[in-house]
């Protein structure tokens, strides 16, 4: 099989691994991580969504695969099964994959070495592999960002989360393994979630700034706090392949400028309510 | 085998005045020293420095000087400026002859570390320089030397340095300046929004640093045993 992305003329021919870390938990890693997939997805890039988080599995049911789960990660990773008997091709489009992890193992499933070769064989068939890290700062989340080329920090506008994210951007430029072998560091950028302008108006929520003035790392998107989201992860559809939803298109905007594009920071000021909408309360 | 039999080594070692020891006040001040940085005091070596001392021509005398500096932790290990016939007395008490050097006559305040830093600075390694951001959970130690950061400092971060600490950036974590016991350590920073800053083990939270001073650029520093914070 041809690699797709030699085809492309991509200047680097090597798949890129990319972690989606964060830390803390519930901060939206996995909802970026199967958005993100799928924006790739969108623009060409053969692109596969790993699950890391080992007996959480939830990757499978934002990406609305759950059901046709048979072989996982784990099980690949311990050759009781090939790669292709356990990626699952997405519905939606066919330059997605998903693989879903094991829910009845823990993260000590992960060897480092099983991971590295089943990273190493996905390289040969794909452009970009997304690693969805488990919350944490312990084997599975370090697991999950060992490898990577590049890092997205899903970060909430608040300061637990913030704090977190700088202890995962100081876990990956020291413990990395670009950082144990001396490489060039991995490729950090933030992504900020959940974020509601509004309230960052009325001094109840971090704004972007004060977000990245603390961490100092790129900005890659800031995506606004929408119901899109939620109804998104419930219907096991990536928020990405909703165009119409606000979250939707930052995040596309996210992986444009991920791939190098420049776009306008959007989202980030208050929406101005309307005479009309003030009239009939709608927000 | 035989060339690998003596090796060459510099230490770091105290040297107490013999005079002093005859001071009533002597006892009491070293003692306040070691409490200070009991860490630094542990087991360190001390050369006693016979120069203009009169006495030490006996065993008997060495070992009393020894037994003192013990109880305050310290270990005796040698004699230096020492007249012939001390030089003999203090071989019999098993003390080491060592050559003279420039030592200055120690502060009052910081008799034994400010002794330790000038044996010290000859062989000072040169600051050591990071010019990352500091993440939370990260821990830079500088033993010996200075420490010196040309990027932001984040909360849940700590810098320690055994010498001074200069931070070209915002110091959100902790700094330890002068860890090992040095009152003369400094702490400087472009903007100060530190959790803990501290000296020679003196300390301070962001509660008790003053409020007109946060985010400014300043220095800290300990004038009269107190920390004491000032705009640059």
């Amino acid at each position: 099989m041809t690699k797709p992305g030699a085809a492309r003329g991509r200047e680097d021919l090597l798949a890129k691994v990319v972690a989606i870390t964060s830390g803390k938990g519930g901060v939206g890693k996995t909802t970026t991580a199967a958005a993100f997939a799928a924006g790739l997805a969108l623009r060409g890039h053969k692109t596969v969504v790993i699950d890391f988080d080992v007996g959480l599995r939830n990757l499978d049911l934002v990406m609305g695969c759950e059901r046709r789960v048979v072989f996982d990660f784990i099980n690949v990773i311990n050759g009781d099964a090939n790669l292709n008997q356990a990626l699952i091709k997405d519905k939606r489009n066919d330059n997605l994959y998903i693989f879903p992890t094991s829910q009845t193992r823990d993260k000590d499933a992960l060897k480092r070495d099983g991971v590295e070769r089943v990273l190493e064989e996905l390289k040969q068939q794909f452009d970009f592999i997304i690693c969805d890290s488990p919350a944490g700062i312990e084997h599975g989340a370090v697991t999950a960002l060992y490898f990577a080329d590049s890092a997205i920090i899903v970060t909430n506008p608040e300061v637990s989360s913030v704090r977190d994210s700088d202890r995962i951007i100081g876990i990956l430029s020291s413990r990395s393994r670009r950082a144990e072998r001396n490489e060039p560091p991995v490729e950090t950028s933030l992504l900020l979630t959940r974020y509601d302008p509004a309230r960052v108006t009325k001094g109840e929520m971090l704004a972007v700034e004060d977000v990245q003035e603390i961490l100092s790392v790129k900005l890659l998107g800031v995506i606004p706090e929408s119901e899109s989201v939620l109804r998104a992860s419930n219907t096991g559809t990536p928020v990405a392949f909703d165009e119409d939803s606000p979250a939707g298109r930052a995040y596309l905007d996210a992986v444009a400028r991920f791939l190098g594009e420049q776009r306008e920071m959007r989202f980030v000021q208050p929406e101005r309510r309307g005479f009309f909408r003030v009239l009939f309360g709608r927000a | 085998m035989a060339s690998n039999l003596v090796q060459g080594a510099l230490f770091t070692v105290m040297v107490v005045r013999a005079g002093l020891l005859r001071d009533a006040a002597f006892d009491r001040e070293l003692e306040q020293q070691v409490e200070r940085s009991p860490r630094f005091f542990l087991n360190a070596p001390v050369v006693l420095d016979l120069k203009d001392a009169e006495g030490f021509t006996t065993e008997d005398e060495f070992l009393d000087v020894g037994e003192v500096l013990r109880r305050h932790t310290l270990a005796l290990v040698g004699v230096q400026n020492a007249l012939p016939e001390q030089l003999a007395a203090a071989a019999a008490a098993g003390l080491a002859s060592f050559a003279p050097n420039s030592t200055q006559p120690s502060r009052r305040a910081s008799a034994a570390a400010s002794a330790a830093q000038s044996a010290q600075s000859s062989v000072r390694a040169t600051a050591r320089l990071v010019t990352e951001p500091v993440r939370s959970g990260t821990q830079i130690y500088a033993r010996g030397t200075d420490l010196v950061v040309t990027a932001a400092v984040s909360p849940g971060a700590e810098l320690v340095a055994d010498g001074n600490i200069h931070v070209y950036g915002v110091l959100r974590g902790r700094a330890l300046a002068g860890a090992s016991g040095d009152v003369e350590a400094r702490i400087f920073c472009t903007r100060l929004e530190a959790e803990l800053v501290s000296i020679a083990g003196r300390y301070l939270v962001s509660e008790q640093l003053p409020q007109e001073q946060q985010g400014s650029a300043v220095q800290i520093a300990l004038l009269d045993d107190q920390l004491t914070v000032t705009k640059n």
